[in-house]
């Protein structure tokens, strides 16, 4: 096989239709006679739901139904767990997962308590004024370590706390080696992560086939499969009764995933109820609450060190704000719990953490899913120890490196994947090599003293992490040569711009010696593909793209088979290429791929025993356990030192996510991953009030970093292949987005020198009003 | 998030306009640019009877320089005319470095002077800037037309001076004077944001470049645009030290008193006002400094 | 209360459209679901995002922030009518598929007609000039750095498709 297009920046295939405004997105779905939905959402945080009444709603011209909690009956239940927690022992779980529409409490502004149904999204925002709701205001309960006072009021009163879960794991001894470290340092981490808020929100069209008995919804999951099999559950139809499309999807980035949305439970039961293809398509403000969000988290973490910064153990202690209900389980706590840990060694590890109920959104995995949580807090410790030890914040990350004849390495804990927490590979000191050079590190060390002098306030800083990706259980593919010689492909995970109808055709591409653009990609389809898990956790290129080689594989052989039985050669004298199977030196003497198709199938004669017609195949991957990427960011930043206004001057990442399927597509991950990174760091907060109300869910005050914050990023990689996958693919989603938090406010303290002047910076987001008071705070202190 | 409804009329002259808005008052709003009222239409915030589109008016779309010494600006006037017009952003440079300052290129094609000037948002730009340049707003009624003062326009937040019968319908402010200098800055968490504070200063000088006039004016630290001219004042007469203009700015932090909001403590509000004031002040010198 | 109905005739990439809407409806929407041109996408209807630009009269305008009666008489051009009849792709496209300046595509159409008219006014635009037009339209995917070079690229197209 020829590795013509695997490796390269091949242009992509999905371009041409999102260039010219032909892609079907989900609000683009128009059907006859459809209706429209809009949800009444709850004003307040916490509320016994005294009575509903929508009778004037449904006077009103043009509305055709309004549903609550009490219209469903049996359908009114609570929501599945979509991610059960992993197999820690003594772990505390406590499930409470959401409900279609509240019924008697209302837990989170935000909640839907009825449904509008009418003839437009216009009449139905009208009809949603004329719903009397009765509520009694109960205590909201939003700060996390508050909500764990004894008297403080239960989110779910059954359960008589507002601990969602509790965790504890360890790695070595902790206690023992930090009574022989040299240094202690313990400090407080605030670390707070907004939400996704992709440029498309989220949507559903279902259009319930009465004759039929099917129905078929269009969805702007991330997890087609997953919403279909939950939906033929709830609904009372078998799967093959349900179909699930993800249209092309404007942007996910982790909360286009829930098992179900209450939007996702209501629109379908409407249609089955109606008879009427319906549509909901969620406006801004509406995702601001009701698209699930992450947020803070609180560590009381120390570490502890020997006199040349070396790392003996780490303690960590940490509040996870859940919201309201759990239904995605621990990933995203659990992630902090383990990428805390980083590229480093910590020979010992000791970390708890309490998982709390809050009345607020719902808390799902958001692009590093609590990732960054924990790579703030180990990186933030380094730098602390960097400056008690005297140390340079770059070599203290040196000396704690995890060598590159230590692979696999073995953290111990259980990670997200449920499996004990091991690095597959990963040579880590060249990444922070070459990132330190890019970013000109030493010169600029050399120059600082000098720009201070000329009154600017330049720093820098550099930031590692090690990220898990590509976790099981598995995907599939379905690879097939068409009589035409096109080859399709479907798999079951959605894509929402990710590039997958390019870097699954490059790698069919090679293995069917076609051109990459002869080979059409469908995602997101569950008529087109049965079975999968979706698209999260930096995991499509990974589990999907090797589902994909492993079916394009089991296609090239059956296509060498059938020609070389044509040709009666034996098959290594037979080469795949350019669209057909020749004779190597007889170019001459050759079959069309599409007419091996077709021969695949043929109208007489026997398909012998053990084999199957058609040239197609379907195969499935799943690796042992998730592969680990790795990476450094770099930055050299200005700040004005009156207004704490922020300029980027140099930004480098450098990163090795194993082999790369297709660099330029690679590059966009991370530009994207680094944009958000910004974002959280420096702009991007959720400002509630002590009653649980968003104080800024507009994009005019939540701010979405522009062309204008985002600095141009200078990339470069290394290669460490995984060994846990024959194409050797780690994930890089998530990767450019991880260590932003950290490696600011690792800039902004050297650019001010705030060290010197007892300030540190132990939280994120940070803005410059922020760092006027911490600075105005630190300075009295 | 789409609008309630609404009753549609679109005016057909400028006294067209005027008679409706006599006969619905409050209940009627007139639809300029919309790039504020469309956004509060879409929230639901806003609800009007009636909306009274008076874009095309070409009685309200004049935007030249008057004899006497100053600018007119109709109220229709967009962003991006004036933003085009050489001749307006040499006669008031305070312009030039405001507009850039107004959200993005594609809201300012369609805002207008007179929209922005009527929302009376007191973290906007053209209310510190109409306030720092003198300039007079001329509004019409059926009943009549008056002229005020753009300090006494701004009479609280999102509150003008305008009675439920009347419309803006033009702006006019001096020709910058000769040996001045202008500037206006302001921070805002990304370019095209509202002001975390904002601040237009025109500085006008003597032969011995001591200050003859000194015009200062603040926005997104009060619930209008803050004219702080009289903390400025100290520096008639004088010639602009460091030290004299820190202490004009100290005494326009203690002029004023921000509210904060989601981006920004009060206290930074108040600190950036005096960051700024200081700021502006000193390249408004430098500026007369250059043209002389 | 009557709906209170207009009729609108507009034309848009030089097709002429006559309907009759509601006057409460936005131009977004009226160009989505009632000319079927869906290629212009929503993002906040607040006036923020940019994914709904579109050129009115040549100027680039946020369509949420519009009503379609205010378009009565005035021509719309849309993402649908960038690309030549024969399937062509516009230098702008084309240069965005060569440097990967689009992820999920959705905010791809109002940045493009945004960039088109400020291509077409300043035709040799700095980087710093190309951000500072592009930041009024959001993307959260790209980081936008592929956007800008790819605009400084179609730039260097389209001048040398002038004559």
């Amino acid at each position: 096989m020829t590795t013509r297009f695997f490796g390269a920046a091949v242009k992509r295939n999905e371009d041409k239709k999102l260039l010219t405004g032909q892609a079907l997105f989900i609000d683009d779905v128009e059907l006859p006679g459809m209706l429209h939905a809009a949800f009444l959402r709850s004003q307040v945080a916490h509320a016994r739901v005294k009575g509903i009444d929508p009778s004037k709603a449904l006077k009103r011209d043009g509305v055709i139904a309004v549903y609550t909690a009490a219209d469903l009956g049996a359908y009114w239940q609570s929501g599945p767990l979509l991610v059960p927690p992993p197999p820690v022992p003594g772990l505390v779980f406590n499930l409470r997962t959401h409900v279609p529409l509240a019924r008697d409490t209302v837990r989170y502004a935000g909640e839907p308590l009825a449904i509008v149904v009418a003839e437009s999204r216009y009449i139905a925002e009208d009809a949603l004024d004329d719903i009397a709701v009765d509520l009694e205001i109960l205590p909201a309960v939003v700060d996390l370590e508050k909500a764990l006072d004894k008297d403080a009021i239960p989110v779910h009163g059954d359960l008589g706390t507002n601990i969602a879960a509790h965790v504890h794991q360890t790695k070595g001894n902790y206690r023992s080696v930090a009574a022989q470290a040299d240094l202690i340092l313990k400090r407080r981490f605030r670390y707070e992560h907004g939400m996704s808020s992709p440029i498309e929100t989220r949507g559903i069209v279902a259009q319930w086939n009465a004759r039929a008995q099917h129905m078929t919804v269009w969805d702007t999951t991330q997890a087609p499969v997953f919403v279909r099999n939950g939906l033929a559950g709830a609904l009372g139809l078998g799967e093959r009764q349900v179909r699930v499309i993800a249209p092309f999807v404007g942007g996910g980035f982790g909360p286009k995933i829930m098992m179900l949305y209450p939007e996702e439970a209501m629109l379908p039961w409407i249609s089955m109820r109606l008879n009427r293809p319906v549509k909901w398509i969620e406006d801004r403000f509406e995702h601001f609450v009701a698209t699930t969000h992450e947020r803070g988290q609180i560590h009381d973490a120390e570490i502890a060190l020997t006199r040349d910064g070396r790392i003996l153990g780490v303690k960590d202690v940490f509040l996870h704000d859940n919201g309201a209900y759990n239904p995605y389980g621990l990933t995203v706590p659990i992630n902090s719990q383990c990428t805390l840990l980083g590229p480093y060694v910590i020979p010992a590890y000791d970390s708890t953490f309490t998982s709390v109920f809050t009345n607020l959104p719902i808390v799902t995995p958001y692009r590093g899913a609590g990732r960054q949580h924990g790579v703030f807090v180990i990186e933030r410790l380094l730098d602390l120890a960097a400056h008690e030890l005297d140390i340079d914040p770059a070599e203290i990350r040196r000396r704690n490196l995890i060598p590159s004849d230590a692979f696999p390495y073995r953290n111990e804990i259980i990670y997200q994947d449920f499996q004990p927490l091991e690095y597959d590979s990963g040579n880590y000191e060249p990444v922070l090599d070459k990132a330190l050079e890019a970013i000109g590190y030493a010169d600029f060390v050399a120059e600082q003293p000098r720009l201070r002098a000329q009154g600017r306030y330049v720093g820098i800083g550099v930031a590692c992490y090690v990220e898990g990706t590509g976790i099981g259980p598995y995907e599939g593919a379905k690879v097939r040569v068409q009589a035409n010689g096109k080859v399709s492909v479907a798999t079951g995970i959605g894509t929402q711009g990710q590039g997958h109808f390019t870097s699954f055709a490059q790698i069919v591409a090679d293995q069917l010696g076609v051109d990459v653009t002869d080979v059409e990609i469908v995602t997101g389809d569950t008529d087109q593909f049965y079975w999968g898990a979706g698209t999260f956790a930096s995991r499509g290129a990974v589990v999907a793209g090797n589902a994909v080689n492993e079916a394009s594989r089991a296609v090239r052989k059956k296509a060498l088979k059938l020609a070389s039985d044509a040709f009666e050669c034996a098959e290594e004298d037979l080469v795949l290429a350019d669209g057909k199977v020749s004779i190597i030196g007889i170019p001459e003497k050759f079959i069309r791929l599409g007419e091996l198709a077709q021969r695949a199938n043929p109208m007489r004669g026997a398909v012998k025993p053990g084999t199957e017609p058609g040239l197609e195949s379907t195969q499935y991957f799943g690796p042992p356990s998730g592969s680990t990427a790795n990476g450094v960011h770099a930055a050299i930043i200005e700040m004005d030192p009156l207004t704490f206004e922020l300029k980027i001057l140099k930004y480098v990442v450098v990163h090795d996510c194993g082999t790369v399927i297709n660099p330029m597509i690679l590059a966009g991950q991370i530009h994207g991953g680094v944009a958000q990174g910004i974002g959280n760091a420096f702009y991007e907060k959720l400002s509630f009030d002590e009653h649980g109300q968003l104080l800024n869910a507009s994009l005019a005050d939540y701010l979405l970093p522009t062309a204008l914050e985002v600095p141009r990023m200078q990339l470069d990689h290394t290669t460490t292949p995984s060994p846990l996958n024959p194409l050797g693919i780690k994930g890089a989603g998530e990767a450019g987005a991880i260590p932003v938090g950290p490696l600011f406010a690792q800039a902004i303290e050297n650019a001010l020198g705030l060290k010197q002047n007892g300030v540190e910076l132990l939280e994120i987001p940070l803005s410059p009003s922020r760092l006027f008071e911490l600075i105005r705070k630190g300075s009295k202190a | 998030m789409k609008p309630a409804p609404f009753k549609y009329i679109k005016a057909s002259s400028v006294a067209h306009a005027l008679s409706l808005k006599a006969e619905y008052g409050d209940d009627g709003r007139f639809l300029a640019g919309g790039q504020s009222l469309i956004p509060a239409l879409n929230f639901r915030l806003a609800r009007p009877a009636v909306l009274i589109d008076i874009n095309g008016l070409a009685e309200l779309e004049a935007c030249d320089c008057l004899e006497g010494g100053r600018l007119r600006l109709g109220a229709l006037t967009r962003y991006r005319t004036l933003e085009r017009n050489g001749d307006l952003l040499r006669a008031c440079p305070l312009f030039a470095d405001a507009l850039p300052h107004i959200a993005h290129p594609q809201i300012r094609n369609r805002g207008t002077v007179g929209g922005n000037l009527s929302h009376a948002d007191p973290a906007s730009e053209l209310p510190a800037v109409t306030v720092a340049m003198r300039a007079r707003m001329r509004v019409k009624s059926e009943a009549g037309e008056r002229e005020l003062d753009a300090a006494d326009f701004f009479v609280g937040l999102l509150t003008t001076d305008l009675r439920p019968d009347e419309m803006l319908i033009d702006v006019t402010l001096p020709v910058q004077k000769p040996r001045s200098g202008g500037c206006f800055l302001e921070v805002a968490r990304r370019r095209g944001d509202f002001a975390l504070a904002g601040c237009a200063a025109v500085i006008t000088l003597d032969d011995g470049s001591r200050c003859t006039d000194v015009r200062l004016a603040l926005c997104g630290v009060g619930e209008t645009p803050v004219d702080a001219s009289g903390a400025a004042a100290a520096l008639i007469g004088e010639k602009g030290s460091d030290k004299l203009i820190d202490a004009v700015a100290t005494d326009v932090q203690r002029g004023i008193a921000p509210a904060g909001n989601v981006h920004a403590s009060p206290d930074y509000q108040r600190h950036l006002a005096g960051v700024l004031s200081a700021r502006a002040l000193r390249k408004a010198l430098q500026r007369v400094a250059h043209a002389a | 209360m009557q709906p209170d109905r207009h009729e609108v005739q507009v034309s848009v990439n030089g097709s002429a459209y006559r309907r009759e809407v509601e006057s409460r409806m936005l131009l977004s929407d009226f160009l989505r679901h009632e000319l079927l041109l869906a290629g212009t996408h929503v993002g906040c209807e607040h006036g923020v995002c940019g994914a709904c630009t579109v050129l009115l009269d040549g100027e680039p305008i946020r369509s949420c922030l519009m009503l379609a009666v205010q378009a009565n008489g005035h021509e719309l051009s849309t993402i649908e009518g960038l690309a030549q009849d024969t399937g062509e792709l516009h230098p702008i496209q084309q240069a965005m598929h060569a440097h990967h300046g689009l992820q999920c595509g959705y905010c791809t159409p109002g940045i493009l007609m945004t960039m088109m008219a400020f291509l077409r006014e300043n035709p040799a635009p700095s980087e710093q000039e190309v951000r500072e037009a592009l930041s009024g339209n959001l993307c959260r995917c790209t980081g936008y750095q592929n956007i800008v070079d790819a605009m400084l690229v179609a730039a260097k197209a389209m001048r040398a498709s002038v004559p």
